[in-house]
This record gives C-alpha cells, sequence and structure tokens, in this order.
C-alpha cells in the first residue's frame, strides 16, 4: 500500500502568544497548536502531515536505494543557539545526514525531537525550524515524524534537539576502519576546526572580533562524488567533537596500524590559527561540522582528491597524511618545524556544548 | 603568519640545529655525561613537545622539565579551600580554565560546579569583575593563581575594584614568585643541571636583574627564552655558547618582549597590593620560604582568606609520587613509578600530570609512551 493514500487533510492550528509555556506540553490544544505552527508547517510532507504516533515507510522504496538500513541518532545542546555559519536546527539535520553519510549511506528521512524550556521566544523556534526545513529539503530528506516536549525554566537550556536518521547504503558500499591498510592515504575535504572556533567566539567571551564562520553542512553529496571517483575508498569518518585528531587516533586504534600526518599539510582558515594561537588551543582537537577524513588506497588517492577539489564543500581538500606500519593505534605528527610528535586522543580540556 | 610562522622556520632550524651539535661536541662535560639544561617555564615545557624539539637535539643534550607551572605546583590544601569557599551560599567562583581539573582532597572544582557550586571559567580578572558588578547581591571570587605572569593583571583588578567601591569582589590569592623556587632547587644537593632557559613571561614583568645571583653565586649561565619553537632552540645554542666559553651569564634572547628592567607599572602595581607570605607550599617540592604572595593590610577587604572561613589544611602530596625528583631532573617522567598507571591526565596523582603545562602530562599527551586504558569519556563541564 502506498502510505501517501492516507493522508487526510485538517486545518493547522496556530500560536498566538509570544513564548513556550507549559501549556504547550500539556498534550492539549495549545500543545497542538505549537506542533503544527512551529514543526508541521515548515516541515511540510506527507508522511509526517498526518500526526500519527509514526511515519510508515514503504519497505520496497528503501529497498531501492541499497540492500541495508543505516540508523543513527544524535542529540544536539550547542550553545548559543544561532552561530555565524548556522543554527541548532541546520546542525541537527546536517549532523545526523552526515552520521548516515559517512558509513555511505544515502540519507533518507529524520525525526526531530524538541526539548524545550518554557519562556523560550516562539518566533525563534519558528526560525531554527525553517532552519531545519531548509537544511532538509536541500539535502533531500524529510522529517516525517517527532516529538515535543515542555520542561519548567531551568530544567534545560532554552532548546535541545534530538534527530534520528534513516538511510540506505547500496550493495557495492562496504566501508570501515577495518579495511585500512599500511600505505593507504588520508585526505581531508578543507579548513579544519571552523565550528569549533565559530561557537568559541560567538559566546562572546573572547570579544574577538574576527568572525569565524562555523561548517555546518550536509556532506553525502561530497561523499557520493569521493565514492564515485573512488570506489575503493575504505573509510570515512566526520570529525565532529574531539576533532581531527580524535577520529585519527580511532582509525589507527581500529585498524591496529599507525597513521603519520604533516602539519605543514593540515589546511587551516588563517584567523583559526591566529584564534588557536591566542587561547592555546590545538586545531586538530578543534570541531568540525561540515568536514570528512578519508581514507583510500594510494593509487586513487589523485582521483578522490580531485573529486573532492571540484566540489564546492571540497575546494580545499588536502591529502594530510598515510597509514604506516607502525605501533598499534599511534598518531604521529611532523611538526611544520621538522619534529615529530604524538597526536594522542583528547583528555578533558574540550569545550563544553559545542553540538 | 606574521609574528609566528617566522619563529617556526625549518631551515633555520636546521641551521641552529647542526651548530648545536657542533658546540656539543666539543663541551668538555658532555664527554662524561649528558648535558643537562632546565626550562623553568611550562610554558616552555609544551612548546618542546608540541614541536618536537627534543627529537631534534643531540643525545647528549637533556631538557629537564622545571616547576614553571603554577596549576601544576599548587598544593591539594589549596584546591580544598577553592572548594569550600566556591561551596558558600551565595559565592560565584571564577577560576581560568585550566584549574578547574586539579585534585583536591575531596574533590576538584570540576566536580564542585557539578555538585551545583557556582563555579564559572573566566580569561581574566576583569571578567570576575564585571560578573561582580552585574551580580551586587553575590560574592564574586577570583582564584588568583600564577607567577609573576599573572600577578600584575590581578593587582590591576583589585585596584580597579577599590576605585569603583565594588563591596563584593574578593580574590583568593595563590600568586607565587619564581626566584625562591629556582633558589630552591639550586640548592637541592642532588642537581646536576648545567644550565637554564628563563622564563619569558614571567621576565616581561620583573626583567633580568633578580636572576643575577644564579650566574654570580651558583655560577650556572641563563638564557631568558621565548616561547616559539626558533626562540627556545637558539636560547639553547646560547647556553651551549656560554658553556663552551666558560661564562656564567644571564642572557636575554626574548628581547622583542623582555625589558632588561622589566615592566614597572606591573612592578609598581605588585609592590602596592602584595606582600611575601613567610612561606608558600609547593605540590611537589614542599615548603619553600618567602615563595608566594598575600594581599596587604591595605586590601584585606578583597582577600578571600580573610572574608571567608577556608580550612586550610596541609594535605601531603601521595606517597608514590615522585614529582620532587622529576621536577629536579634527578629521574625522566616515564621512570615515576606511577606514571601512565595509577597518574594520568584523567586521573592525576601528582602535580605533573595535572595541567598540560606539566612535564608529565606533556609527555604523556605528546611523548614517548602511548597510553594502554578504556577511551576517555569525553565531554566536561
Amino acid at each position: 500500500m502506498n502510505v501517501i493514500t492516507k493522508i487526510h487533510l485538517r486545518p493547522r492550528g496556530k500560536v498566538h502568544v509570544p513564548t513556550v509555556t507549559l501549556a504547550h506540553g500539556g498534550g492539549g490544544k495549545a500543545m497542538k497548536d505549537l506542533i503544527d505552527d512551529v514543526f508541521v508547517g515548515p516541515f511540510d510532507n506527507p508522511l509526517l502531515a498526518p500526526l500519527d504516533d509514526q511515519a510508515r515507510l514503504a519497505l520496497a522504496a528503501l529497498a531501492r536505494h541499497g540492500d541495508r538500513l543505516a540508523f543513527t541518532t544524535d542529540s544536539f545542546v550547542v550553545d548559543p543557539l544561532i552561530f555565524p555559519g548556522g543554527d541548532i536546527g541546520k546542525l541537527a539535520v546536517c549532523g545526523t545526514v552526515n552520521d548516515l553519510a559517512v558509513g555511505g549511506a544515502t540519507p533518507l528521512y529524520l525525526s526531530c525531537a524538541a526539548i524545550i524550556e518554557e519562556g523560550v521566544a516562539i518566533d525563534l523556534l519558528r526560525q531554527i525550524s525553517r532552519s531545519m526545513a531548509a537544511t532538509a529539503r536541500e539535502a533531500g530528506v524529510a522529517i516525517v515524524t517527532g516529538d515535543t516536549k515542555v520542561v519548567n525554566k531551568g530544567a534545560c537550556d532554552r532548546l535541545f534537539i534530538t534527530t534520528t536518521g534513516i538511510g540506505a547504503i547500496r550493495a557495492d558500499v562496504d566501508l570501515g576502519a577495518h579495511r585500512v591498510r599500511p600505505g593507504d592515504v588520508v585526505l581531508v575535504n578543507g579548513l579544519l576546526g571552523d565550528h569549533g572556533a565559530a561557537i568559541l567566539g560567538a559566546r562572546g567571551d573572547m570579544a574577538l572580533d574576527a568572525p569565524i564562520e562555523s561548517d555546518c553542512a550536509c556532506l553525502h553529496d561530497l561523499i557520493g562524488s569521493v565514492l564515485a571517483a573512488a570506489p575503493a575508498t575504505r573509510f570515512i569518518r566526520d570529525p565532529t567533537r574531539g576533532g581531527v585528531a580524535t577520529v585519527l587516533n580511532e582509525i589507527a586504534e581500529a585498524a591496529q596500524l599507525a597513521i603519520e600526518i604533516d602539519e605543514a599539510a593540515t589546511p587551516l582558515r588563517n584567523e583559526v590559527r591566529g584564534f588557536c594561537e591566542i587561547l592555546g588551543l590545538d586545531p586538530l582537537y578543534l570541531a568540525n561540522e561540515g568536514k570528512i577524513v578519508v581514507i583510500v588506497p594510494e593509487d586513487q588517492a589523485p582521483q578522490a582528491l580531485a573529486a573532492m577539489q571540484a566540489h564546492p564543500l571540497g575546494g580545499a581538500a588536502s591529502i594530510i597524511g598515510r597509514a604506516v606500519a607502525g605501533e598499534p593505534g599511534r598518531v604521529t605528527m611532523q611538526t611544520v618545524f621538522g619534529g615529530h610528535r604524538i597526536v594522542d586522543m583528547l583528555v578533558g580540556e574540550q569545550l563544553p556544548r559545542i553540538c | 603568519m606574521r609574528y609566528v610562522d617566522e619563529y617556526r622556520d625549518r631551515a633555520k632550524a636546521q641551521f641552529l640545529v647542526k651548530d648545536i651539535e657542533r658546540l656539543v661536541a666539543g663541551t668538555k662535560i658532555a664527554e662524561h655525561r649528558p648535558l643537562q639544561i632546565m626550562e623553568v617555564c611550562g610554558g616552555h615545557t609544551h612548546s618542546i613537545f608540541r614541536y618536537g624539539i627534543e627529537g631534534l637535539l643531540p643525545k647528549s643534550i637533556e631538557l629537564v622539565h622545571g616547576p614553571g607551572c603554577p596549576v601544576c605546583v599548587l598544593p591539594m590544601g589549596r584546591v580544598d579551600d577553592c572548594v569550600a569557599i566556591a561551596e558558600h551560599p551565595g559565592v560565584i567562583f571564577t577560576t581560568f580554565g585550566d584549574a578547574m581539573r586539579v585534585p583536591g582532597s575531596r574533590k576538584s572544582l570540576l566536580q564542585a560546579k557539578a555538585d551545583g557550586a557556582d563555579i564559572r571559567m573566566v580569561y581574566s580578572p576583569m571578567d570576575a569583575l564585571q560578573l561582580a558588578r552585574n551580580n551586587p547581591s553575590r560574592q564574586v571570587v577570583f582564584f588568583g593563581i600564577g607567577f609573576e605572569t599573572t600577578m600584575p593583571s590581578t593587582a590591576l583588578t583589585v585596584l580597579q575594584a577599590e576605585r569603583e567601591g565594588i563591596e563584593n569582589f574578593s580574590v583568593f590569592c595563590n600568586h607565587i614568585t619564581i626566584v625562591p623556587t629556582i633558589k630552591a632547587i639550586l640548592d637541592s644537593p642532588d642537581l646536576h643541571l648545567d644550565g637554564f632557559l628563563g622564563p619569558g613571561h614571567v621576565s616581561m614583568v620583573i626583567g633580568t636583574a633578580p636572576y643575577e645571583f644564579i650566574a654570580r653565586y651558583y655560577k650556572k649561565p641563563m638564557v631568558v627564552a621565548g616561547f616559539e619553537p626558533l626562540d627556545i632552540l637558539q636560547s639553547i645554542w646560547m647556553l651551549l655558547k656560554q658553556i663552551k666559553e666558560d661564562r656564567c651569564e644571564i642572557e636575554n634572547q626574548y628581547a622583542r618582549i623582555v625589558p632588561e628592567a622589566g615592566n614597572s607599572p606591573a612592578l609598581k602595581a605588585v609592590a602596592q597590593v602584595y606582600e611575601l607570605r613567610e612561606f608558600f607550599e609547593w605540590r611537589g617540592l614542599g615548603s619553600i620560604d618567602h615563595s608566594g604572595v598575600k594581599f596587604r593590610s591595605a586590601y584585606a577587604r578583597f582577600d578571600a582568606e580573610r572574608k571567608f572561613a577556608v580550612p586550610s589544611v596541609k594535605i601531603a602530596d601521595p606517597k608514590s609520587c615522585q614529582c620532587g625528583e622529576v621536577l629536579k631532573g634527578v629521574i625522566k617522567p616515564w621512570q615515576c613509578k606511577v606514571f601512565g598507571s595509577a597518574c594520568t591526565p584523567e586521573t592525576p596523582l601528582g602535580a605533573l600530570m595535572v595541567s598540560s603545562e606539566g612535564a608529565c602530562a606533556a609527555y604523556y599527551q605528546y611523548g614517548g609512551v602511548k597510553r594502554r586504558l578504556e577511551p576517555a569519556v569525553q565531554g566536561t563541564a
């Protein structure tokens, strides 16, 4: 049965007060109005519209995209809610789309669960949900189910969003850290650390006036280009919290080999470098929301690099290092200065609430 | 990037390393044992590891990572005092971020925050003063920590609070001074140091004259050094030249920042606000005479130690810790019994594992030994 035939049109509610109150979480008309006005309207799609307790997805339609389901979830608590280059809504869509895409999946459906603190402005919620809707539309995914809770003042900080995603993986795609071999090449698709620096800058604590924009973006199209150009690609991951350093450590640990990177080849924006110099941060540990670390066999590295550089989200792509047969789990870097050092996992120095 | 890249030039580094190799080969001491050079300042320790400088140097030069990380040398009892103040009802306790994880005997500030104390990270004491202006009904306490580098900014903030008549602001003063500490290290019987890299940022405030006794009475050379990797290499080169030529002088490599006479407005503010304590307790080194400062009685109302009842209990360093021996260069960090096992950056036992400027933490993070532990639970605060 085609799920679309289940739609029956009904009039949508609208909120007429400026801020969210506990009444909007009470299960009655106020809640329905909030959901209609803020979420269902902007998300506008036939699978969501019936507002049943679940979205019903046709298996046959899913199977056209691949032979395995990819299923992931992520919560977003970023502070501030709106920052240069994005907002919590855009982040919540991109984050989950990317978690699907780095496994080689075509992202298809998202859920959206919002926990809202009483007192939040309705207009702010509308702005954020419109941003979610626009990001999802551009990414070709539909937000098909959701939930809303309103909590007492102080029980959460304004707005937390959880998105869950479903995608399908093509039969010929198989990505995994276990496939990485000595000699493989490590690439990134562009300038590192923008998101972490943007969030820290946006908090205003630093009184720095160099605006750094978050790199927040959906990466499935870029990943599609890379996989087409370098079909033997071994592994892809998005270096979000903990940055590139953490992802490389995870790969080295999982693949039981060593990774060597070259500091001179790690692409960094001058503003981010300056930011890190002033604050004593290491850009390798700063979060990214529009970057991927890709590992490919050496003979396909030129194709992967060219595919990235030809894509709007990969202009500054670079080969930053390679996997080697060395002490399992060790990541080392040749510094710009000519020395070598270990790049270890982050220990507790991370900035809180960056995504 | 200007003022950064020129101090990280690989070709210049190779040139310096070659000449360092030449100098050390012609040094008498190096024929019998490695030359030991101590960098006093934690900022140098961090740069040395971050840029892999140790690996560039000939094996006959050993860098000894000194006591110059104020977070590391803070004793447990003082952390307990911080927690006690922070847990006072109505207090907003403000601190630099790297002091949050320092373990006390009961808990760290990070744990106290999780337990409900209002503890906030600031980047400057002026941020704490602004919090006091914005919250007139609360008591705002700033955790004053650091050597002469941060001492003036705390003093100037107190003077500003006095001018504005702000009564709900005070400082828990843990500022320490570098010179008595270098002296304590020089007086230690098990010491073989051949020279010092002097602390650049401290010297920016106090100048170079206070170090003269090191050359005159202890016959050790010192070069006040900057923090970029080329600064450090050039300073080592200058030290080796002194050793080779049998000179003992206080030289200034960091002249672009450090005036010989120091910074007189900063020194004036320091002299106006603080006086020396009879002694101050250091983690790993024990009690050192005249190594800390407290507020003069004219500024008693800004002194959190007088404003709040603090336990002031002395807590001994854990017995298994060998921080003192590492600090003096007697053993290397990885030779400590608990390095990487009982003592890690996640659960530091000893001073030097606490901050990223501590020698053990730097070794652990960037250096020789790869840990074999469960992945750390990420996400703090």
